[in-house]
């Protein structure tokens, strides 16, 4: 945006150099980086247009991911207990349906099937890739990346603010999607064809729909921007002493994420565009053999839905992981911080982090083992999906370690991490029974894999996420959160998690299928009507929760308790020598050299030594 | 009125805790360090609570709930699905109670103590490589049980097993059996039409017995496979008692084989239910009617079953066939070439 940016930024390249040493300082390239960095500091300061909206400062890039994900989970998860009163209390009137979205949705307050649909398909949709891809990975990758590997900003600062404005721009899209008549999408969030390439076949594969696939090209877009920068910060920008095995666990997550988008996201374009080919263009990609009832005989001949399963899967999966990796690596952050004791086996969790990273690239068929998969094939996805488990359980068990014999401090973040490993246990062991193909053949596409995703992915990332800004939010604002509320919103969160999520298991191993609007019509499946009520009451009581937090963030970004301490947390990672508030460049001096691995706590009788600390003579070393 | 009480109730509530959270932090401060050691020991005890009530909870609303699980098998393959299922759940039950115990444990245990620091414990190796080799077992024998009994599944059904066509269209089932002649006859897409719902293709004479009735009748303890398709959308085949799960996807069709094992009379009086019937459900997302595409399921003995079939009329006697001219002005309006010969036609 800004033309003169490079020219201009020349005239600083000698007061770079006596300024700043980074790692790879050879490289004039990189220094003019860091010139870049202390340019902008200026330019950043000057206005509130420069300052809060265009800019290129990563910390205000983060805390933009934040805010936009904020803003998005409560729609999202409003959407949810809006369909969880129609499973729960069926007969009562929801006439703010008809005066928010249109009367034709809700005639007398009763929702209707196809606006149902569409509340299930924009909820997860806006969950899995607007806050917990966006949400989680944009926030702290950008926030945390140069802080605590030791750069001035990213990579490519420009790219960085246009992945933010791509993600707006998806987000723009996605809610006009609401407003238009045919309504938003309500084909579900994996949006399979043929229900979604035909527009005569649903209300929600009309114009909603349109918008849905233009969205999500504007979401990939803005996911590879900032996933090219996250690597290219990582392996380039480090300070001088940060060696890979140096890295906090959360900069390990991050990259890790980051490949996985990089390498999947595309593939989802690649499906979601040959989608608009058939929607739009009259090609069979995916359609073959088709008869709408009241339109008649389609035009489509040779196309195959399978390959669109196929290509959304590919990054349907890894997806999973995208959202939980950067969960993985907060925990470890702040389990050790919290624990006064190293990560259990820092080794061990990056080894098992890119074990889980490449084996996310071949299981993705395990989605697919009902939908006439050759029996071989399904074989082989059993066994690689079932291998998933071994890194993830020495995952667990080296958090239950860490924790083991620790001075834990139970600070909201820390409870949080704690909590999360307590989901991810009871989630993962759910998905041994989901990844053995005979007995996914009952399982699937019933509430057992509705609760089994929910606990591993999807409350866990959320309490990944939680943590980190629970932690990290001093470094954010020069202020503290009000630790009170945060415990309240922590256990009202955690037990009321569990009452929504838990039961669901039953109606799964009872066989209730997922996404229907009403299970009144099979004597089978209706027997959960008090059990459906208690989870839509949890699940109120659960989001009320939820804004407690929102009120806590906002409230203390201006009212909190003020920072005086450089490192509150008495954390060993350099994100703590900045400046309480720091500006545009991070570090007002030289970027400090690291010297140790960033879980020193505990260690020859001291609580901690930050990774600027010099190693002693005859110290010994377990970190690289 | 109702709801605006609700509103300002929880606006109440909402200010409360709010209040008391101010407050607190205030005093806190005040007391530092103490403050802060307090509330790790409030919340260590909390864990520990939470853990016993946690699973006291699960374990007595599984009990509560376990007559509803897996509802009576009502396949040969069902009983190996349900085998699985529950080795599965003592192996991961044994994980689960044991790490949740030790997380609740430990975070109750090691709380925050004044002047206490935490233990350097950065690695050990053996510990790795216990918790890597002891999951990759215990993964190891779920795999190879799961493929014994996936591919006996999957398997190959006998030659002699019964034809069943399953197509799903929005928003309700369409089945096909063979006639007398064991076999189905040729369709095409094409000719559908509101008449000839999977677009049977009258030129061939395999089709001019096949029935379609608007429920599925099976015969106790003969292997059946069914031919599923759709004609629109993805829809998925779900016979809940059966074990069963399949897509049904147009253009590409799919097949299960099955064994019903027990005859819905059988059924009733097992589950003490004499309005207990089998049902079809549709358990992929097909569109607005999706939660209601319903068809029943009968299991009936030799004899039911056979007496039933008898009362079933060809599609085409009940539904084309009328007087030749009418029969050939039908055909000529949907079909794709003549009408088949008079001589041809099923009696």
């Amino acid at each position: 945006m800004d033309t003169t940016h490079h020219g201009h930024s020349e005239q600083h390249l000698g007061a770079a150099i006596t300024d700043h040493v980074h790692y790879q300082d050879t490289e004039g390239k990189i220094r003019y980086e860091a010139d870049h960095g202390h340019h902008d500091k200026d330019r950043n300061k000057k206005n509130f247009i420069h300052h809060y909206i265009f800019s290129t400062d990563h910390k205000m890039i983060g805390k933009q991911f934040l805010v936009t994900g904020i803003i998005w989970a409560i729609i999202g998860g409003g959407l949810s207990n809006i369909f969880r009163m129609q499973l729960g209390f069926p007969d009562v009137p929801l006439h703010f349906i008809g005066a928010i979205f249109g009367d034709k949705w809700a005639p007398d307050g009763k929702m209707t099937p196809d606006f149902y649909n569409m509340l299930i398909t924009m909820h997860g949709t806006i969950l899995v890739f607007f806050v917990l891809t966006a949400g989680l990975s944009g926030t702290f990758a950008n926030f945390l990346i140069p802080l605590q590997c030791g750069a001035r900003d990213m990579a490519s600062p420009v790219l960085n603010m246009m992945s933010y404005w791509f993600f707006f721009l998806a987000g723009a899209v996605m809610f006009t999607s609401f407003f238009v008549p045919s309504g938003a999408a309500g084909v579900s969030w994996v949006f399979y064809p043929p229900l979604s390439a035909i527009r005569s076949a649903a209300v929600g594969s009309e114009t909603g729909a349109d918008l849905w696939l233009i969205s999500m090209s504007f979401f990939i877009v803005s996911s590879l921007l900032g996933g090219l920068n996250y690597i290219t910060t990582i392996l380039n920008l480090r300070t001088k002493g940060m060696s890979m095995a140096k890295l906090p666990l959360t900069i390990w997550a991050l990259l890790i994420t980051a490949i996985l988008g990089l390498l999947s996201f595309p593939v989802l374009l690649g499906a979601a565009i040959l989608l608009i080919f058939d929607r739009s263009m009259g090609t069979s990609f995916y359609l073959d053999k088709i008869y709408i009832s009241g339109v008649g005989a389609m035009p489509h001949e040779g196309g195959n839905p399978i390959l669109y399963q196929h290509l959304f899967w590919f990054l349907g999966h890894p997806e999973v992981y995208i959202v939980i990796l950067p969960a993985f690596g907060i925990v470890s952050e702040v389990l050790s911080v919290n624990s006064r004791k190293p990560i259990f086996g820092y080794r061990a969790m990056i080894l098992s982090m890119l074990a889980i990273a490449a084996l996310a690239f071949f299981v993705w068929a395990h989605h697919m083992f009902v939908t006439g998969l050759n029996p071989f094939v399904g074989s082989v996805f059993v066994f690689l999906t079932l291998l998933i488990a071994i890194p993830s359980a020495i995952k667990v068990f080296n958090w239950i370690t860490t924790i083991w014999r620790g001075n834990i401090r139970y600070t909201p973040a820390m409870l949080f991490a704690v909590g999360f490993i307590s989901l991810f246990i009871s989630g993962g062991l759910t998905g041994i029974f989901l990844g053995n193909s005979a007995i996914d053949i009952q399982l699937h596409d019933t509430y057992f894999i509705v609760a089994h995703f929910h606990i591993v992915m999807g409350v866990a990332a959320f309490f990944g996420m939680f943590a980190g800004v629970y932690h990290w939010f001093p470094k954010m604002f020069g202020k503290f959160m009000n630790r009170t509320m945060g415990f309240i919103h922590f256990w009202v969160t955690m037990v009321g998690a569990y009452c929504i999520f838990w039961p669901m298991h039953y109606q799964g191993m009872a066989g209730v299928p997922r996404r229907y609007y009403s299970h009144g019509a099979f004597e089978t499946f209706n027997k959960f009507q008090g059990l459906s009520e208690f989870i839509t009451i949890a699940a109120v009581v659960v989001f009320l929760a939820q804004l407690l937090f929102v009120f806590n963030f906002f409230y203390s970004m201006y009212r909190g308790k003020k920072m005086t301490d450089l490192n509150p947390w008495k954390a060993n990672t350099i994100e703590w020598t900045t400046p309480i508030f720091p500006g545009h460049g991070n570090w007002d001096g030289e970027i400090p050299t690291v010297h140790r691995g960033p879980y020193d706590y505990g260690k020859d009788g001291e609580d901690f030594i930050p990774q600027t600390i010099p190693m002693r003579p005859g110290e010994t070393t377990h970190h690289g | 009125m109702t709801t605006y009480l609700v509103l300002a109730a929880l606006l109440l509530i909402g200010i409360l805790v709010v209040q008391i959270s101010k407050s607190n932090e205030y005093i806190n401060t005040l007391r530092g360090e103490d403050a802060e050691l307090d509330t790790d020991k409030i919340n260590g005890n909390l864990w520990l609570i939470f853990t016993i009530l946690f699973l006291v909870g699960i374990f007595w609303s599984a009990w509560h709930y376990s007559p509803l699980f897996l509802p009576e098998s009502a396949s040969e393959h069902g009983h190996w699905i349900d085998l699985m299922f529950n080795i599965t759940l003592v192996l991961t039950g044994i994980v689960f109670v044991a790490t949740q115990i030790a997380l609740g444990w430990f975070s109750w245990k090691y709380h925050a103590k004044k002047g206490k620091l935490g233990f350097y414990y950065p690695e050990n190796n053996k510990l790795e490589m216990l918790w890597t080799v002891v999951p990759a077992i215990v993964l190891t024998l779920l795999v190879v049980v799961g493929l014994y009994y996936w591919f006996r599944i999957t398997g190959p059904a006998s030659p002699d097993a019964r034809v069943v066509e399953i197509t799903g269209k929005q928003f309700n089932w369409l089945v096909r059996y063979p006639g007398i002649d064991g076999k189905l006859g040729n369709s095409n897409w094409k000719l559908i039409d509101e008449t000839n719902s999977v677009g049977m293709d009258f030129n061939d004479q395999k089709a001019l017995d096949d029935i379609m009735p608007n429920e599925l009748h099976f015969e106790v303890n003969k292997e059946y496979i069914l031919k599923i398709g759709s004609r629109d959308v993805v829809h998925d085949v779900g016979l809940n008692h059966f074990r069963i799960k399949m897509d049904a996807m147009p253009g590409l069709p799919t097949h299960f084989k099955f064994t019903p094992t027990i005859t819905t009379d059988e059924m009733k009086k097992k589950t003490n239910n004499p309005e207990f019937n089998y049902e079809m459900s549709c358990d992929y997302l097909c569109g607005k009617g999706h939660s209601a595409m319903k068809m029943m399921v009968y299991v009936d003995t030799k004899d039911q079953y056979e007496a039933w079939l008898k009362t079933q009329k060809s599609f085409y006697e009940i539904a084309i066939k009328g007087t030749p001219e009418e029969a050939a002005n039908k055909l000529a309006a949907t079909s794709l070439s003549a009408p088949p010969k008079k001589e041809s036609t099923h009696d």
